[in-house]
């Protein structure tokens, strides 16, 4: 009756990462009206900038109501749907983008596609790139969105790269050269790497040395590389960041082949926070791409209305140099904040210099290290502690006990809330723990059953406990 | 080089169609009416723009409408976070109450079924997904809109067979023409997923009559098959007879409803085709919940869904708007075809849209469609008018042109006309000599009506391609 693509579950919400969105919009944590509703924690959103845009807009007149030079443009806009947007937009966006990776890469505005959300540009890129039924690779762990954005309507598949906690998750030449012969064997024809940098989840950097790999790798196979730099603006603390175009010039390759293979994808929802407005873009030096792709961008224009209310704002470079600047240091600030608090808790983070969040590890938690540990955590983290935390498994981690955990998307006060529960809640498990390990070494069986039920009793938390 | 995907280096893009290449000619050429007097007038976009005066006014009246204003600011933070792909409830709420009202208040419909998507283009495209699998096929109405083979087929893989319509009937969906298709499609080995019809329809700008809708129902119902109905015109509805929607219709027949799908848009009732703000209503729940997902790939800007919300909850605006729409496309359409009629050239009886289904038949040296292409390069080049050509809506006579009336001030249609009545007069010259005395009362008949009309002053026409004020960048 209907497509397949309707019925079968390849939009990728049944994954934990979801659900746990659910869970909290069921019972939502508000300081007043709900203290003791979760926590969402599982949002990759920057809350902590608004102040700085909104004075920006209050002390712009011109921009208020729709006005250019005294004429208001309402009309112009109303029916201004050109696929390749707003020219004045686009040129704000190339210096921006290259601002943010310390001028050292210049971006042609004829270059750049626009899109209704990174969330859109992932899946045109991908329409471009590669037929239904070939491969991209994708190291993990990674943003559980791209089973969808990436999968989704265009039948392609994805094939892990598998990286590891034993060096800090990094993508290393042997796991990419895994992953594609894996991909062989399943008889897939690899078109591209994709990569996600700053890395969601991990909240760092690519080194040097990861995108060197990730370039010799794509020429020697003779694929594309799709860098997701939505996080760039994200980076509050060394090292920096390093733009995949970046390490390609530095190898002198722009004359070459691989040069018009590597595509950038971007969005203004991650550090100037407005996911609200759907401002994604492309990057590529083919033209083919950038061609095909702004004829699909018709699925998915950004509304004319948006393009030039931002064309305004980011066209005051005191305005964008200070907001860079401040949000960087909030960000730092903020993640401190994170980190020190799970310290508190003995919770170690993994080290991290970008992102919305941390990676967190949490395996000293978990009953075995198993899948299902992680789930079963994962939902005492939720239901019983009242944190909307992500389990690695949802982003394809391929070790048990990692979770991102969120922490711009919230005032000072809720994480302080966070932490607390947190530590409550670890508290409890340690006490937990050392009963149960005594009890197993010193207990007969009929004692064993009787403490079990009474251990039982004991571990369902007092709700009122969480209101300090 | 290694290669990248069939879909980017095919022509599934649908823009090697001569409908896109009209638009190449005026984008090189564009009319002015002080920089470029000769230039092409742009006639081939169904674009409303004879209501923005009335629109701006309410804009201008309520700042708080707008994120940037000192009314609207304190809005801006939870607003430029909103992307929840259910869309903002205030503004589910004010399009289903405007698409009631633009239906008459008979029939109302359920904000919790209203899907976002990038326009009516992302609409219609993301049905296709959810209905058909690659491979399978809707059945559409011929003459059509250009932009269906893009949006359908492109990427999603599905093919579109034609539902042949023809002028002998005023181009009516007959019950033999549908069954006809559905045959072809059978033996081509296409499964049908659905019937596609644009009510009221683009390009002839008439309505469905309610038997040829209950006949259509009850085609789908047997066939168990979708219907999809394109109702992106419904405010459009300038004259007699009434608007009937597929809403109404299901009301009245008896129907799985489940098979029943609207696609709707801002971009033509309102004028905002900028503003991408597309809408799936569909009475099929699984639809319902498969499209809000997909909609995360064309979600309304926040920014524009408050707007809207707004705009479309003052109930005394959208009452006049809809009033006052109706009028100005009333009356451009009676003078533009009255005007047309003089000198001899007919179209399709319509009430709708914002064009016309121009009569060229007679024109033709031959009834074949290299002759409507060569007639169509001596309109562009030498009428200087860009009009697109039947083929390009796979009409399935030679002959016929959509010719858009809506989208360009008085005096630019001033112009055409003229343009179009010097060209029939050197046209008749060449095939009756009698004609001349015409002429003299015509001219006369022509300065009238230009006083008439000649009230609002409003900017040349505009089009998506670069000609418009705001392509002009300071680099």
């Amino acid at each position: 009756m209907l497509s397949s693509k309707a019925s079968c579950n390849s939009h990728g919400q049944d994954s934990s990462y979801f659900l746990g969105w659910q869970l909290y919009e069921n019972n939502p944590f508000h300081e007043v009206e709900n203290p003791t509703g979760i926590i969402q924690m599982g949002l990759a959103e920057n809350q902590l900038s608004f102040d700085l845009v909104e004075s920006w807009l209050r002390k712009n007149p011109e921009v208020m109501e729709l006005k250019k030079g005294g004429e208001s443009v309402f009309r112009e806009l109303a029916l201004f749907q050109d696929y390749h947007g707003l020219p004045t937009f686009k040129n704000e966006l190339v210096e921006y983008m290259a601002k943010m990776r310390g001028n050292k890469v210049k971006f042609d505005p004829n270059n750049l596609v626009l899109a209704a959300g990174a969330t859109s540009a992932n899946e045109t890129l991908i329409f471009c790139l590669a037929d239904p039924g070939e491969a991209i690779l994708l190291p993990t762990p990674y943003y559980p969105g791209f089973d969808r954005d990436l999968k989704w309507r265009t039948g392609v598949e994805i094939v892990p790269v598998h990286c590891w906690s034993s060096n800090g998750f990094r993508i290393t030449m042997f796991a990419l050269e895994e992953a594609y012969e894996r991909a062989q064997k399943l008889n897939l024809k690899v078109k591209g790497v994709l990569i996600t940098n700053p890395s969601n989840p991990l909240g760092t950097t690519m080194t040097k040395e990861e995108l060197d790999h990730l370039i010799t790798f794509a020429m020697a196979k003779n694929i594309h590389v799709i860098s997701d730099e939505v996080f760039s603006g994200t980076v509050f603390d060394s090292p920096g960041f390093i733009s995949i175009l970046e390490a390609a010039m530095d190898r002198n390759l722009e004359n070459t082949d691989v040069w018009s293979r590597i595509h950038i994808v971007y969005s203004l929802s991650k550090d100037l926070g407005l996911p609200g407005f759907r401002v994604g873009m492309i990057y590529s030096n083919n033209k083919t791409v950038v061609g095909a792709s702004t004829k699909m961008s018709s699925f998915g224009l950004v509304s004319s209305q948006t393009q030039y209310l931002l064309t305004n704002v980011l066209a005051s470079k005191r305005f964008t140099s200070k907001y860079m600047k401040e949000n960087q240091k909030r960000l730092k600030k903020r993640k401190e904040m994170l980190v020190s608090g799970l310290k508190k808790s003995g919770i170690e983070c993994l080290k991290s210099n970008a992102g919305l969040f941390c990676w967190v590890d949490m395996r000293h938690l978990l009953s075995s290290n198993t899948l299902e540990a992680e789930t079963k955590l994962w939902n005492q983290m939720v239901c019983d502690v009242g944190l909307n935390i992500s389990p690695g498994s949802s982003f394809h981690c391929s070790e048990p006990g990692w979770f991102r955990v969120c922490f711009a998307n919230m005032s000072r006060g809720t994480l302080q809330v966070a932490m607390r529960r947190i530590k409550d809640f670890v508290e409890r498990s340690n006490f937990m723990g050392r009963i149960k390990m005594n009890y197993q070494q010193n207990m007969s069986s009929l004692s064993r059953k009787l403490l079990s039920n009474w251990v039982r009793k004991l571990s369902s938390p007092d709700p009122n406990e969480h209101e300090r | 080089m290694v290669a990248i995907s069939k879909i980017a280096t095919g022509n599934g893009h649908g823009e090697d169609s001569p409908y896109f290449d009209g638009w190449k000619a005026y984008e090189t050429n564009p009319f002015h009416p002080i920089d470029r007097p000769d230039g092409v007038i742009q006639m081939g976009l169904a674009e409303n723009q004879l209501c923005f005066n009335f629109i701006k006014k309410w804009v201008m009246e309520h700042p708080e409408a707008s994120l940037c204003s000192a009314e609207g600011v304190n809005k801006f933070e939870e607003t430029a976070l909103f992307q929840d792909y259910h869309g903002m409830p205030e503004f589910r709420e004010a399009v289903a109450k405007f698409m009631g009202k633009v239906r008459g208040g008979r029939v109302k419909f359920d904000p919790d079924r209203i899907v976002m998507s990038g326009g009516a283009t992302g609409a219609h495209e993301m049905v296709a997904f959810c209905l058909a699998d690659p491979g399978e096929a809707f059945l559409v109405p011929t003459p059509y809109y250009p932009g269906f083979d893009r949006d359908l087929r492109w990427r999603t893989g599905v093919e579109l067979v034609p539902v042949v319509c023809e002028s002998s009937n005023n181009f009516k969906i007959t019950r033999a023409a549908l069954e006809a298709a559905y045959e072809k499609a059978k033996e081509a080995n296409l499964r049908v997923k659905g019937l596609l019809i644009t009510n009221p329809s683009n390009p002839l700008g008439t309505i469905l009559d309610r038997d040829t809708l209950k006949g259509i129902v009850k085609f789908i119902n047997e066939k168990n098959i979708h219907l999809i109905g394109d109702e992106i015109y419904a405010a459009t509805v300038f004259m007699e007879p009434e608007f009937v929607s597929i809403s109404e219709i299901i009301e009245e027949v008896e129907c799985n409803r489940d098979l029943i799908h609207i696609v709707y848009s801002l971009s033509k009732d309102m004028g905002f085709p900028g503003f991408r703000v597309g809408i799936v209503y569909s009475y099929n729940d699984a639809v319902v919940s498969c499209a809000r997902k997909m909609s995360s790939f064309g979600l309304v800007s926040s920014q524009t869904q408050h707007l809207i919300a707004t705009m479309l909850s003052d109930d005394d605006f959208v009452d006049s708007f809809i009033v006052e729409s109706k009028e100005q496309l009333f009356k451009r359409h009676k003078y533009f075809t009255l005007s047309l009629s003089q000198v001899g050239i007919g179209s399709l009886k319509s009430n709708a849209g914002l064009f016309i289904w121009m009569d060229l038949r007679k024109l033709l040296k031959e009834k074949t469609f290299d002759a409507e292409m060569d007639l169509w390069r001596v309109i562009i080049n030498e009428v200087k008018l860009n009009v697109s050509p039947g083929s390009s809506f796979h009409c399935d006579e030679p002959g016929w042109f959509r010719v858009c009336f809506a989208n360009m001030d008085d005096n630019t249609m001033e112009v055409a006309l003229l343009r179009i009545t010097t060209f029939m007069h050197k046209h008749n010259e060449a095939m009756v000599p009698r004609k001349l005395c015409r002429r003299a009362s015509l001219k006369l008949s022509l300065s009238r009506r230009r006083d008439d009309f000649m009230s609002q002053n409003m900017m040349s026409p505009h089009s998506p391609i670069p000609q418009s004020p705001l392509v002009r960048a300071r680099t």
